[in-house]
């Protein structure tokens, strides 16, 4: 019997694979056969999980050392130094600076750190996406069995037990959204994976696609066995080539392996899935613009009611779930609720993906509890701020809050967030040092707005214009006291009147401002100083 | 007169295999249009009028499922595209002093066309790429942390 002792994962993104990444896989193979350790150590092609230039990397587990970039001279280096005499090549590691947007986990599980407690990023990186007899081996499609013997009911007291809330962004508990399409009435119901990540700050979903997308697959069966429906959409942003790629690959193994079409398993229950691919906007995320783009339409948001659990795709009972709501379906199946309820915390049980990003001297993704603080995650896994000190962070992507560094002790769960007047949203968060300009941030996230918004009511179309006007003038040293008065005023009329959360949440980072900043708002108008030396203010002031 | 004619069959041409690979229902009209991109460079009036009468959808429609979506476009394009994130995570990490360095180097401003066509400057939403902004596209491939002093290097791997 083949016993392993190392795993090297080679990355073989696209980018990986123009500097080499094939040519590296092979001369490791001949290799290894040189020094007689092909049957001790296994070889695979792992997803890269963002671009960089210390591509191609190699990653030796167990003891977690990245390599890059690798060249093919260093690879005997790396086989007899590592892997033969289990001395860890020093001068050949990944500076940690060409490691940000890669898996900053990598880093955190060996050593002194908090070990996170993966549900959803289990299988990322650990797996080659690109085979159904890995995501098996590793415990797949064994949930999908499970919940087939189940009745559907079962299945949703199982979700609503563990009390997993959407990951989208809102928070909305699953087992409850099922629960409503299953009473709904009609006898056609469809299942659709919401993967249209358009938020700035986001790439979680990209990440769960490209690294694990049977994932996704045996999710969205288990919610279409749930809810009585046959069919299924996985809607995927244009631009994530590579995680469509990796899904229609994974969607022909498992047609292939009878576990979607007709009779899967022998239960008699029917199942298809379709791939369909964003062209570019924002607001498709919004789950009634995300099924009008799935119809061919312009993505405009629907008014609601109805929503989407009574009349969705087609006018026909329709679940949307986030992609990282869908990937911990399968581990609560198997696991039971109970498991997934020792983690996190009461109200908000199990874990969050976020994505860190901005100044911090590791930026990437990773998995934790829900409810550990900002302040932890800054410094344990972030490694602390790249320069300067901690000024405030965003959370959960454009529409998120604005948050001063005072709240940083704050648990990051929905329910304590919500009391603290902060969105989690999305999982993204950018943390800004004190060189970033509060209405220089405000500035750009509103031109994100004005830009993305669809146009189909006037509070969002007009209001966010209005708004980047203004802030433009701010920034510009044309302030004036009473336009503060006008941002609020807009602040409170987006938040009120927008048809769809894209509006609604472009009031929150103006309000933040205006309420947690005011001082440094101020300071741009009436001294015509920017605190944090961010914007040009290049007109002098009239007295 | 005579270039007219040329582009007008090409679009014929073009629109004839698209519309016969696909299947030619509304839910298609996305996936059909970012076919033409593909093929055209861009989504052209003619193109349009021929997707209409074979796909049974009024011009109007198909106008404006097509300025909609980012990725479509009703404008030529210059030969190369270059797509500059300009979303937050990039701004705070020192996205603005690439967008200055970008505007020097190609002396066009955010959504024109050099007047060579060799490069049209577009800024964009994130990319989902964010862990290593600032970040911009050329055509398909993706540069992360970028540098200003990176910039004319990059453009000159291009012809």
């Amino acid at each position: 019997m083949k016993v392993i002792r190392s795993m090297v994962l080679i990355s073989h993104d696209l980018l990986s694979i123009q500097r080499g990444a094939d040519r590296i896989e092979q001369v490791f193979r001949k290799e290894l056969h040189r020094y007689g350790l092909q049957d001790e150590v296994s070889i695979s092609l792992i997803d890269d999980v963002g671009h960089s230039f210390a591509l191609p990397l190699v990653i030796i587990y167990p003891e977690a050392v990245i390599y890059g970039p690798v060249s093919l001279q260093d690879v005997p280096l790396i086989i007899e130094e590592h892997l033969y005499k289990g001395r860890i090549l020093e001068e050949k590691l990944a500076p940690p600076y060409d490691l940000s947007g890669r898996i900053a986990w990598i880093y955190t599980r060996k050593g002194s750190l908090p070990a996170e407690n993966r549900i959803v990023l289990k299988n990322v990186g650990q797996i080659d996406p690109n085979s159904i007899e890995d995501y098996i081996a590793h415990d797949g499609y064994q949930a999908l069995g499970i919940a087939l013997e189940m009745t559907p009911e079962e299945v949703i007291t199982q979700i609503k037990a563990s009390g997993l809330q959407g990951r989208g962004g809102a928070g909305f508990p699953a087992g409850l959204k099922w629960s409503f399409v299953r009473k709904a009435y009609g006898h056609q119901k469809y299942v659709v994976c919401n993967a249209d990540e358009s938020e700035p700050g986001t790439f979680k979903d990209r990440l769960i696609l490209e690294g694990d997308p049977h994932r996704i697959i045996e999710g969205m069966l288990i919610a279409g066995y749930a809810v009585g429906a046959s069919e299924g959409y996985i809607y995927i942003r244009g631009e994530y080539q590579l995680a469509v790629d990796r899904m229609e690959n994974a969607i022909a193994q498992a047609k292939q392996f009878g576990l979607l079409g007709e009779d899967i398993m022998g239960s008699g229950f029917a199942f298809d899935l379709h791939i369909h691919t964003g062209a570019g906007a924002y607001i498709c995320g919004e789950e009634t613009a995300l099924i009008e783009s799935i119809e061919g339409k312009r993505g405009e948001p629907r008014s609601r009611p109805p929503y989407p659990t009574t009349e969705g795709l087609w006018g026909k009972p329709t679940v949307v779930n986030n992609v990282e709501t869908l990937a911990n379906i399968a581990p609560i199946i198997l696991n039971g609720s109970d498991w997934f309820r020792s983690f996190g915390t009461a109200t908000s049980p199990g874990t969050k993906v976020y994505t860190i990003l901005g100044n911090l001297n590791v930026t990437g993704l990773i998995e934790v509890p829900m409810g550990i603080t900002l302040r932890e995650i800054i410094t344990f896994y972030g490694k602390g701020i790249k320069h300067g000190y901690f000024k405030m962070a965003q959370t959960g992507g454009s529409g998120g809050s604005i948050i001063p560094s005072s709240l940083q002790d704050t648990p990051m769960d929905f329910a304590s967030f919500a009391k603290a007047g902060v969105a989690l949203g999305s999982g993204a968060l950018l943390i800004c040092n004190d060189e970033v300009c509060v209405v220089d941030l405000a500035r750009v996230l509103l031109n994100f707005f004005r830009k993305e918004c669809c146009g189909k009511c006037s509070p969002c179309r007009v209001g966010t214009e209005k708004a980047y006007q203004i802030l433009s003038a701010i920034s510009q040293g044309r302030g004036k006291m009473e336009d503060l008065k006008t941002l609020e005023q807009i602040s409170f009329q987006l938040n009120e009147l927008s048809n769809c959360g894209l509006g609604q949440t472009a009031a929150v980072p103006l309000r933040d401002m205006l309420y947690r900043f005011r001082d440094e708002v101020e300071a741009h108008i009436r001294l015509n100083v920017c605190p944090a030396g961010a914007c040009s203010l290049s007109i002098p002031a009239l007295v | 007169m005579e270039n007219q004619v040329i582009a007008d069959e090409k679009t014929t041409a073009v629109i004839t295999a698209i519309v016969e690979s696909h299947v030619t229902s509304r839910s298609e009209l996305i996936p059909i249009l970012k076919a033409v991109m593909d093929e055209l460079g861009f989504i052209s009036p003619e193109a349009i009028k021929q997707l209409s009468s074979r796909m049974q959808i009024p011009c109007s429609e198909i106008q404006s499922v097509a300025t909609f979506y980012r990725m479509l476009s009703t404008q030529p394009r210059g030969k190369h595209v270059i797509q500059f994130c300009e979303s937050a995570p990039c701004h705070v990490v020192g996205g603005r002093q690439i967008l200055e360095a970008l505007k020097k180097a190609l002396d066009i401003e955010p959504g024109e066309t050099t007047p060579d066509n060799r490069w049209t400057f577009l800024t964009t939403s994130c990319l989902g790429v964010c862990g290593i902004g600032p970040v911009m596209l050329v055509d398909t491939d993706l540069y992360g942390n970028l540098e200003p002093e990176q910039i004319p290097h990059i453009l000159s791997r291009y012809d």
